[in-house]
């Protein structure tokens, strides 16, 4: 339901008259819901095919994989919706895994929040390297967080060796994390949902937050209209950044083993999955719900595959496939949309 | 013409820098490792390079006119791996070569169809197809290796082409012929000229009645093409074909093409520039490797030198930038002295 509430908010609408407005939150409403409804489809179809599907246990697995998913994708959102793009958010997850999950054999007893914490700064430091680039240097994002990408993952690869951080390495309270549950629901999945709530608050009601949208939508005009560019998207890279920090912290609570390979590719799937969740890759429209449950729907699919016995080999395409469709449906419902409020235009003239 | 006189002072500046780059890296090479000039490390640095070489060209012509095609080294793993597939598969290999480089053209195609009629950022569709022609490419092979090609094909991985004194390998000998034909069809034809316009302003390009849509569309293809074509000489070089052969090379493609001084904004750019790049890129990496530099992590140094090459080219605005904040809270200071 928050998902529709949302929806409302997610468009930068122009504020003209009222129809047309009201026409614009219809299609982003059907919009969110329809990736709600696909959701519902896919898993009453596969449910029925596989009843192993809807198990408890199975379905506590998806959410917890969700939620490492969709915190990138909170973070990626306010990256894209100012017409950039973070690829370098693998990269940072798999660094902080490491070199978080690697504090507990080299400092015993140290405490859990300050693991996170240490998570939290690693990320936060490559995202405001990768923010100040980009808006200091004048330089494409994709261009600065392709590099990111591989100049974090070589950082890793020269740290890590050849070594990795083991499970029995790591303390059984930190193990535990993703697997408490309270009342059936894993405990990390309603954390997360709190925290995309508080993202989704965010970029509704805070002036900042809406200033993303306005960058994104028209960024000549956003600049002209005084809004400070430069800061708000160095504050999306840092927030990313941040976020793909702890997430990294999960992700080796999550999996208990780290080399230098964890996360490779994870940008390929966030951005998936913000994308499905009906965030514009051209910036200025989406929410953080969306993106949320962007994630839950491509987890879903993905695992709904596994259990079917499709094999694990068409993930990659899969997400890929995914990806296009959405980009692709979202220009068709944007020029329809346009082509419709031109014609109501032309009538009201009439 | 005193315009196109600085532009051309301004390219052929960013060239003489290359030219002393290149110097650098030959002494930095030469002084790491006695190894550095003998004919077999030169004929490895030609191996290692040939594909990326020849898929710097294509890109280079993609983003001169703006856009910018991140797919090309999964379409490079998709090509090598239906070539394995085919190849395991009882076909005869010049069949599959030519299967190889349809389906090539055609994931160039399918980006183009999707940039240009579709009407998506390229960008977007490229992330897109990266992740799934990789996908298709695993799905082709799964986690099978093809590795019994013919030696007849599989010998351009061990001997140069003749009459080059060992020095240079077929990869890279296929890359100097098509060099010269993109230079002279990016410099010295009016089909060139037009990529730079389309490039420097779509918009104008299209009221000049160039076909901008369609040209984009064919160097999509062409982009496949070649790439397909990469893959091949890849699969026989290292007479493997898997599911990941070349991933992750789109850095060290776009890296070249910018470090050879195009921009990524589009409308300029050499073909100069971008085989200078090459020999600087891959002299580094020889030279890296030569001292043992654990290689895994050379994508620090990779994106390193593409952070370089597309901030030098932005270190006047950005200092012009600084300076402003400078001024700006001067004149603040000064605004706010007399009321205190």
């Amino acid at each position: 339901m928050t998902a529709t509430v949302d929806a409302q908010h997610g468009v930068a609408t122009s504020g003209a008259v009222d129809d047309p407005r009201r026409i614009v939150d219809l299609v982003f409403r059907v919009r969110e819901f329809g990736i709600v409804a696909v959701l519902i489809l896919f898993v009453a179809v596969t449910a029925v095919a596989q009843p192993r599907f809807v198990h408890t246990a199975n379905i506590q697995f998806i959410l917890v994989d969700t939620t490492i998913f969709a915190l990138l994708a909170l973070g990626q959102t306010l990256v894209v919706l100012t017409r950039n793009v973070d690829l370098s958010v693998g990269s940072v997850l798999g660094l902080s895994a490491f070199l978080s999950a690697d504090l507990f054999g080299h400092h015993h007893g140290i405490p859990i929040a300050v693991v996170f914490l240490a998570g939290l700064g690693i990320g936060l430091a490559c995202g405001v390297t990768v923010g100040l680039l980009t808006v200091v240097g004048g330089v494409p994002s994709l261009v600065v967080t392709l590099a990111a990408l591989y100049i974090i993952r070589g950082i890793d690869v020269l740290v890590v060796g050849g070594g990795q951080v083991v499970a029995s390495s790591l303390p059984n309270a930190f193990i535990e994390i993703p697997k408490k549950t309270v009342a059936g629901v894993p405990i990390l999945a309603v954390v997360v949902a709190g925290v995309v709530a508080v993202g989704a608050y965010y970029l509704r009601s805070f002036r900042s937050g809406r200033e993303l949208y306005a960058i994104g939508s028209n960024p000549d005009a956003a600049r002209l209209a005084g809004i400070p560019k430069g800061r708000r998207v160095f504050f999306a890279f840092a927030a990313s950044g941040a976020i793909a920090g702890i997430a990294g912290v999960l992700y080796a609570a999550r999996y208990g083993t780290i080399d230098s390979t964890a996360g490779s590719g994870y940008e390929l799937q966030v951005i998936a999955a913000v994308v499905v969740g009906g965030v514009a890759i051209f910036g200025g429209s989406g929410s953080v719900v969306g993106a949320a449950f962007g994630a839950l729907l491509l987890q879903t699919i993905l695992s709904a595959l596994y259990v079917l016995g499709v094999s694990p080999f068409w993930d990659q395409a899969i997400a890929g496939a995914l990806l296009l469709a959405a980009i692709s449906l979202d220009r068709g419902i944007e020029l329809k949309l346009s082509a419709m409020l031109r014609r109501r235009r032309t009538f009201a003239r009439a | 013409m005193p315009e196109l006189r600085r532009r051309i002072q301004g390219a052929l500046r960013w060239e003489v820098g290359l030219v002393f780059a290149l110097v650098g890296v030959v002494l930095f090479g030469i002084s790491s490792s006695s190894q550095f000039l003998t004919s077999t490390n030169l004929f490895y640095l030609n191996l290692s390079i040939g594909e990326v070489a020849i898929m710097t060209l294509p890109m280079t012509l993609i983003i001169v006119t703006g856009e910018i095609d991140l797919s090309v080294a999964s379409t490079l793993g998709m090509s090598s791996a239906l070539l394995g597939y085919l190849y395991a598969h009882g076909w005869s290999i010049p069949l599959a070569i030519a299967a190889a480089l349809v389906v090539g053209a055609a994931a160039g195609a399918a980006n183009g169809f999707l940039v240009t009629k579709v009407g998506l950022p390229s960008l977007a569709v490229t992330i897109g197809t990266l992740t799934l022609y990789r996908g298709i490419a695993i799905v082709i092979l799964g986690p099978q290796t093809v590795s019994t090609f013919p030696a007849r094909y599989t010998n351009i991985g061990v001997t140069s082409l003749p009459h080059t004194g060992g020095y240079v390998s077929y990869s890279v000998g296929f890359f100097l012929v098509l060099a010269i034909l993109f230079g002279i069809a990016l410099h010295a034809t009016p089909f060139g000229r037009s990529l730079f316009v389309m490039g420097a302003n779509a918009e104008a390009a299209r009221y000049a009645g160039l076909r901008v849509k369609r040209t984009k569309f064919r160097l999509f293809v062409l982009s496949g093409l070649v790439c397909a074509f990469a893959g091949i000489l890849y699969t026989f070089r290292l007479s493997t074909a898997v599911q990941d052969n070349g991933i992750g090379l789109e850095l060290s493609v776009v890296t070249v093409v910018l470090l050879g001084g195009v921009s990524i904004f589009g409308g300029r750019g050499s073909i100069l520039g971008v085989v200078l790049a090459i020999a600087v890129f891959a002299g580094l990496q020889s030279a890296l490797f030569l001292t043992n530099f654990e290689q895994r992590a050379m994508g620090v140094v990779t994106g390193s030198l593409l952070l370089l090459s597309v901030l030098i080219p932005n270190a006047s605005t950005f200092v012009r930038r600084g300076r402003d904040v400078l001024r700006r809270r001067e004149l603040r200071n000064a605004a706010v002295e007399p009321a205190s």
